[in-house]
């Protein structure tokens, strides 16, 4: 028995990135607020145009290179001082201009890995499976072709309306996703 | 800035709008042609997507003997973890040789790929679009020629782990006031970042390949590194600052590792090691030798690849630029060293610099000084800078010169001891020398089955810096 397929939303294929960015300026005054657009590349001011806010990515990379740092410098301290303290050429133990270098790079590699996984779980990704992928057209997003899609959950949808209403933001081309 | 007030008032533009000034819409274009976005598209992915058969006659050959020539360096480690490293020329007081120049000279080519992709991005210099991706794959894979090097040169193999701050039985931390595992955190923090900085970079281009893939597993080859992305909005707000993230910490990270790989030897007491300048002389020659190999890998693969509208002789000629910047401050470092030398008024200091242009080994000093300070500075001319035949002759001698720098450095210094009766002139064996000629056999062979199988250029970018990309054109 396959599952019944639940309609997911509209997508509208559009053909220019001034096409899709007054689209989106169009579906954001109208008050729409679950819908994406999906472009082959970062389109300049396309954000602000969907009406989002910025990252939250930045606050998770401080948190990580902050815990880095402090991890790095105590157990560092911690080792050389307390649990085995070696006198190397009469330094003193506790020698902090020595700990620097190692504390900034392990700074940088918890900031990294964080920047780039986090990014990963912001965006929910990896999903192999995304209902789009069922949408034939759907794989020139990535070469020269711009998208939006309006989903069902969103509180003004109605398929005949949001059809019409697309229609008139200038798409080439509407179809409905389900997944 | 009066014609876009009169524009403004005359409701010809929404503030906000990004204008761009004239001066910049006059300026060449960083991609030729009448190119649309899926031409981008086409140009770059089709060379990843030939068949074996259909590479390049040169590329072939290329890649069988960079395959040889690994397989040599793979046998040649074997050999070393079971007779010793007795096998190397070196020898006291020479314990230091061609292992530490060999990592010294990789992990210095690997600093042009950070480079171009977080210096010249914070920066803004959108040129660097077409030429980043080469130069990070280049960082990942001289980095794993680097890395090859302290493994093995350690002489007992299986006692890496004590490199590292791992639990073990012998109840015991490494000294962590020690320059040398500073490097180890330096260099392997930056491997790994550069592998997320590139790989990042990847994905969207990664998904291009997926969603043309004609068969079944290259589509779910590209697919799984491609990580499901859709080029959401959502998630290129997300992608963006992470990249921009990226870049802002992968600047300080190249830096401070050839100013770690530099403490290996300033933080000792050895005369001709023991000075402040080396930290910025080491980062200057470590980009000016990057910025070499760049070229040297461009100008071949533009050609083969047919990429001549992506990479234009104004990235050869901007690329040119920093190698005549950065060749200039190595100068002036060998010359303040030599200054220093005699202004300190130390006679071991003078003795080692002295000994360095007119001793045993003035052969190798005195090339170092042709090829790195003399062959840049042809490129004042500007018909020098934007010949490219000029250029690759230029890059190989930078390569070779800058090799030589780290050969002099180290072993210069440490051949005549403070007891004459303890002086030995060091000779490479031939093992040295199959480790050199292997570590390139291991770096060839990655860089090309990367031109095989992964888009050399940031589509998505590139596509991003074309005028057409701009949503306020109509």
């Amino acid at each position: 028995m396959a599952k019944e397929k639940r309609e997911i939303g509209l997508l509208a294929e559009y053909d220019s990135p001034h096409a899709v960015f007054e689209a989106c300026e169009k579906i954001r005054d109208s008050g729409f607020r679950r819908f994406d657009s999906y472009t082959p590349f970062p389109v300049h001011g396309l954000d602000k145009a969907m009406g989002l806010g910025p990252s939250y990515l930045p606050w998770f990379v401080l948190a990580a290179g902050t815990t880095g740092a402090c991890l790095a410098m105590f157990f560092m301290i911690w080792c050389s001082v307390y649990d085995l303290p070696m006198n190397i050429g009469g330094k003193p133990v506790f020698s902090i201009p020595a700990f620097i270098p190692i504390t900034f790079e392990v700074t940088v590699l918890f900031s990294g890995l964080t920047a780039v996984f986090g990014m990963f779980v912001l965006n929910r990704l990896p999903t192999f499976n995304h209902p789009l992928f069922n949408i034939k057209n759907f794989a020139k997003v990535t070469d020269d072709t711009f998208f939006i899609l309006i989903e069902s959950r969103d509180k003004k949808y109605d398929q005949q309306k949001v059809t019409d209403f697309l229609r008139n933001t200038g798409a080439k081309s509407i179809v409905v996703v389900e997944g | 800035m009066a014609s876009k007030t009169l524009e403004i008032a005359a409701g010809n533009i929404a503030r906000g709008d990004v204008v761009i000034p004239e001066s910049v819409e006059q300026r060449e274009d960083l991609v030729r042609g009448p190119h649309t976005f899926h031409d981008i598209t086409n140009i770059v992915c089709s060379p990843a997507e030939r068949t074996f058969a259909q590479m390049h006659i040169g590329w072939k050959i290329g890649f069988a003997v960079a395959a040889a020539l690994c397989t040599m360096f793979i046998s040649g480690i074997g050999y070393l973890i079971w007779e010793g490293v007795g096998i190397w020329g070196n020898m006291s007081p020479v314990y230091w040789a061609w292992d530490i120049v060999n990592f010294v000279f990789w992990v210095g080519i690997g600093h042009a790929g950070t480079l171009i992709s977080a210096i010249l991005f914070l920066f803004r210099q959108k040129w660097r679009t077409s030429i980043n991706r080469y130069a990070e794959a280049m960082t990942v894979f001289a980095v794993i020629c680097a890395l090859v090097f302290p493994g093995v040169h350690v002489g007992r193999v299986w006692t890496v782990y004590w490199m590292f701050p791992l639990p073990n039985q012998m109840a015991m931390w490494p000294n962590f006031r020690s320059p040398l595992l500073w490097d180890v955190f330096a260099v392997g923090t930056y491997f790994t970042i550069s592998l997320l900085f590139w790989w990042v970079g990847l994905v969207p281009d990664l998904a291009t390949l997926r969603d043309r893939a004609k068969t079944k597993m290259a589509q779910i080859g590209y697919g799984i590194f491609a990580m499901g992305w859709t080029g959401s909005t959502r998630a290129w707000v997300n992608y963006e600052r992470a990249y921009l993230l990226l870049a802002a910490l992968s600047a300080p990270l190249v830096l401070s590792v050839h100013s770690v790989v530099s403490f290996d030897f300033a933080v000792s007491q050895l005369p001709g090691w023991h000075t402040t300048i080396f930290p910025p002389y080491f980062v200057a020659g470590a980009v000016f030798s990057g910025f070499a190999m760049v070229n040297t890998l461009m100008l071949p693969a533009r050609k083969w690849l047919g990429l001549k509208d992506l990479v234009t002789i104004k990235h050869i000629e901007n690329m040119n630029k920093i190698i005549l910047v950065t060749g200039t401050m190595v100068g002036y470092a060998y010359a303040m060293e030599f200054f220093i030398a005699w202004y300190s008024g130390n006679e071991y200091e003078s003795f080692a610099f002295i000994n360095r242009a007119f001793g045993p080994y003035a052969w190798a000093y005195w090339i170092m000084v042709s090829c790195n300070v003399i062959t840049p500075q042809l490129f004042w001319s500007k018909s020098i800078r934007t010949n490219i035949t000029a250029t690759f002759i230029i890059s190989i001698f930078v390569n070779i010169g800058m090799w030589f720098e780290r050969f002099v450095i180290t072993v210069t210094s440490l051949n005549r001891d403070f007891m004459p009766t303890a002086w030995h002139y060091y000779v490479p064996t031939k093992f040295d020398l199959m480790f050199l000629v292997g570590s390139f056999g291991l770096f060839f062979t990655l860089f090309l089955l990367f031109i095989w199988r992964v888009p050399v250029i940031a589509m998505a970018e590139v596509k991003s810096i074309m005028k057409a990309a701009n949503p306020h054109r109509h």
